[in-house]
């Protein structure tokens, strides 16, 4: 065997046995993380999200290759502490998360969601922006009072988040929601 | 893992104890059901088939049609508790053991006795009747179980002070669920069947509303099905030598899901998808990731593996994260040492170079978990993709 064949083999051979050895403890090490990625907040209530704050978000993510997280915040009544689980609430959030999740993904945008607990909604929203940046907030403004953030919960948002605060004003097309109704019998 | 002669007395305290007393429980979504009326339906027709019949306590709520039904049927008068000031009615053990019938009725078994009494609550006076070998028939509604408390006061804003632990359901010999729908128990306390006209707004405007009632009969359905699942369970376990060795591994009462997740934002998905799973079967969900040793997690990672914890929390699911080199190995461990009997994991990525040449991670599990389910959760975002 001539040194060229010899080399040649030999290299073939360590090639052969690194390529085995390095994936050998089946952890995945190339696994793809969104690094320092924008990140687009859109915060919502109840069993849907307003199509309009949706698509805006969608829009801005692909522009500015953002990631969009959608989350769901959850009133704990009083009587509960508050990491008690939510199953009740769950079984709103969880299609809608899904469903929100699945359309981001189709039109190319990476998502991240997420459902925070708190006694009220502001109170969630305060805990999420405690823990995670945000680079935008897109929030959409509700005509009735009893639903979604408040005004004063607007206020607090622009006064005190230290993002961009997008707030949507209500318009006639608000009756166009993304509801849990896209995955509903095979979520 | 429990060795099989740890567990035999668990199992065999399932058998009808020799003198002990047949205890069946009537189980409803809340008050005004018909429990009571059936556990005095009950007490009559063992009356007149010649069996010596008492009421130890019944708690009749001002219920004109249970008060009637009650007629005829002899009963234990209740002791008088006085306690700072006030005066308390509780059920008379002593005078129930010492008149030693062959079946008591004890209504409402999650009711706390009064201060001072043998026991502090009434389940617990109950078990002193079966050790005596009277037959008990007794009532409760689901709200009270210790496990559905959190649930159900979530559900109705409503929270139960008077508690039971979820085992007095399990040492029952019969549970029987009294079901009504939710639209012919409005249109009873409407009547004024349920309580007094004077509390029937409240009752319609709070707890009593269609949803709250939906909810609680669909737990209530469920409970029954897990009991009834359970006691098969356990007697298929007990039945012979052979039966006790093979409980060797942890028997799953019910299902248990596994759910492997990695601190990656898409990771939420799967364990969304595992808990509705959890929730159509009434499991219990484990999120595990298998942690490569000796790595910290990256800031990503951090940050992922947060909103994990937070997600599982919310869910009342179990988060574990398990350092292990090689990953299938771990999961089994952790699956056989929880009883899981279903895991779920997503899609992997296709393989590169020689590790095409490894066994695949589904297969992997199937080997080392025989009986175990492995389930593949699909991207569904990503359904359409390959379609002409």
């Amino acid at each position: 065997m001539t040194p060229t064949i010899a080399i040649a083999v030999g290299a073939l051979a360590a090639g052969l046995v690194g390529g085995w050895l390095l994936p050998s403890n089946g952890h995945n090490r190339d696994k793809k993380l969104p690094h320092g990625t924008r990140r687009i907040l859109v915060p919502f209530t109840g069993t849907s999200i307003s199509r309009r704050a949706f698509d805006a978000a969608i829009r801005l993510a692909r522009v500015e290759d953002a990631t969009i997280m959608p989350a769901y915040l959850a009133r704990v009544p009083r009587h509960l502490p508050l990491d008690a689980p939510l199953p009740v609430q769950c079984h709103s959030a969880m299609p809608l998360l899904e469903t929100i999740e699945q359309r981001a993904t189709a039109l190319g945008v990476s998502v991240d969601t997420r459902i925070i607990r708190g006694r009220t909604y502001r109170d969630a929203l305060r805990r999420l922006l405690d823990t995670e940046h945000v680079d935008r907030v897109i929030v959409s403004a509700t005509s009735s009072a009893r639903t979604g953030l408040s005004s004063d919960d607007l206020e607090w948002l622009l006064e005190k988040v230290p993002a961009e605060v997008m707030i949507l004003r209500p318009d006639p097309e608000d009756h166009r929601a993304v509801t849990a109704g896209a995955v509903a019998g095979h979520f | 893992m429990v060795p099989a002669a740890d567990r035999m007395p668990e199992l065999v305290r399932e058998r009808p104890q020799p003198g002990r007393g047949h205890y069946t429980i009537f189980l409803g979504m809340a008050a005004g059901v018909g429990k009571t009326y059936r556990m005095l339906q009950e007490g009559h027709a063992e009356l007149e088939a010649g069996r010596d019949v008492v009421i130890g306590l019944l708690e009749s709520h001002g219920r004109a049609e249970t008060q009637a039904l009650a007629e005829g049927l002899p009963t234990v008068p209740q002791r008088r508790v006085e306690y700072r000031g006030t005066e308390l009615w509780d059920m008379d053990l002593p005078a129930v053991l010492k008149r030693a019938p062959e079946l008591a009725l004890v209504d409402e078994l999650a009711h706390t006795n009064a201060p001072g009494l043998e026991h502090e609550k009434r389940y617990e006076d109950i078990e002193d009747l079966l050790d005596a070998g009277i037959d008990v028939l007794s009532t409760v509604n689901v709200q009270h179980l210790e496990s559905l408390n959190d649930q159900v006061a979530e559900l109705s804003g409503v929270r139960m002070r008077e508690t039971l632990p979820d085992s007095v359901l399990g040492r029952a010999d019969e549970v029987v669920l009294i079901d009504l729908s939710p639209e012919a128990l409005l249109t009873r306390l409407r009547a004024g069947k349920v309580y007094k006209p004077e509390r029937i707004d409240a009752a319609l405007n709070g707890f009593f509303r269609i949803e709250n009632l939906s909810a609680l009969r669909e737990v209530a359905l469920r409970q029954v099905a897990e009991e009834v699942e359970a006691k098969r369970l356990v007697t298929e376990t007990v039945g012979t030598r052979d039966d006790v060795l093979a409980a060797d591994t942890p028997q799953a009462v019910g299902e248990r899901l596994l759910a492997l997740a990695e601190p990656y934002p898409g990771a939420q998905r799967l364990v969304r998808r595992a808990w509705r799973s959890a929730q159509r079967l009434g499991a219990q969900l484990d999120v595990l990731w298998v942690s490569p040793p000796g790595r910290d997690p990256t800031p990503e990672q951090e940050r992922a593996l947060g909103a994990l914890r937070q997600l599982a929390s919310v869910l009342g699911a179990n988060l574990l994260v398990e350092p292990g080199d090689d990953i299938a190995d771990t999961i089994a461990r952790i699956a056989r040492d929880r009883g899981s009997t279903y895991i779920l994991l997503g899609r992997s990525r296709p393989a590169r170079g020689l590790a095409r040449l490894r066994t695949p991670m589904p297969q992997a599990l199937m080997e080392r978990l025989p009986g175990v389910d492995v389930r593949i959760v699909a991207d569904r975002s990503k359904k359409h993709e390959k379609t002409p």
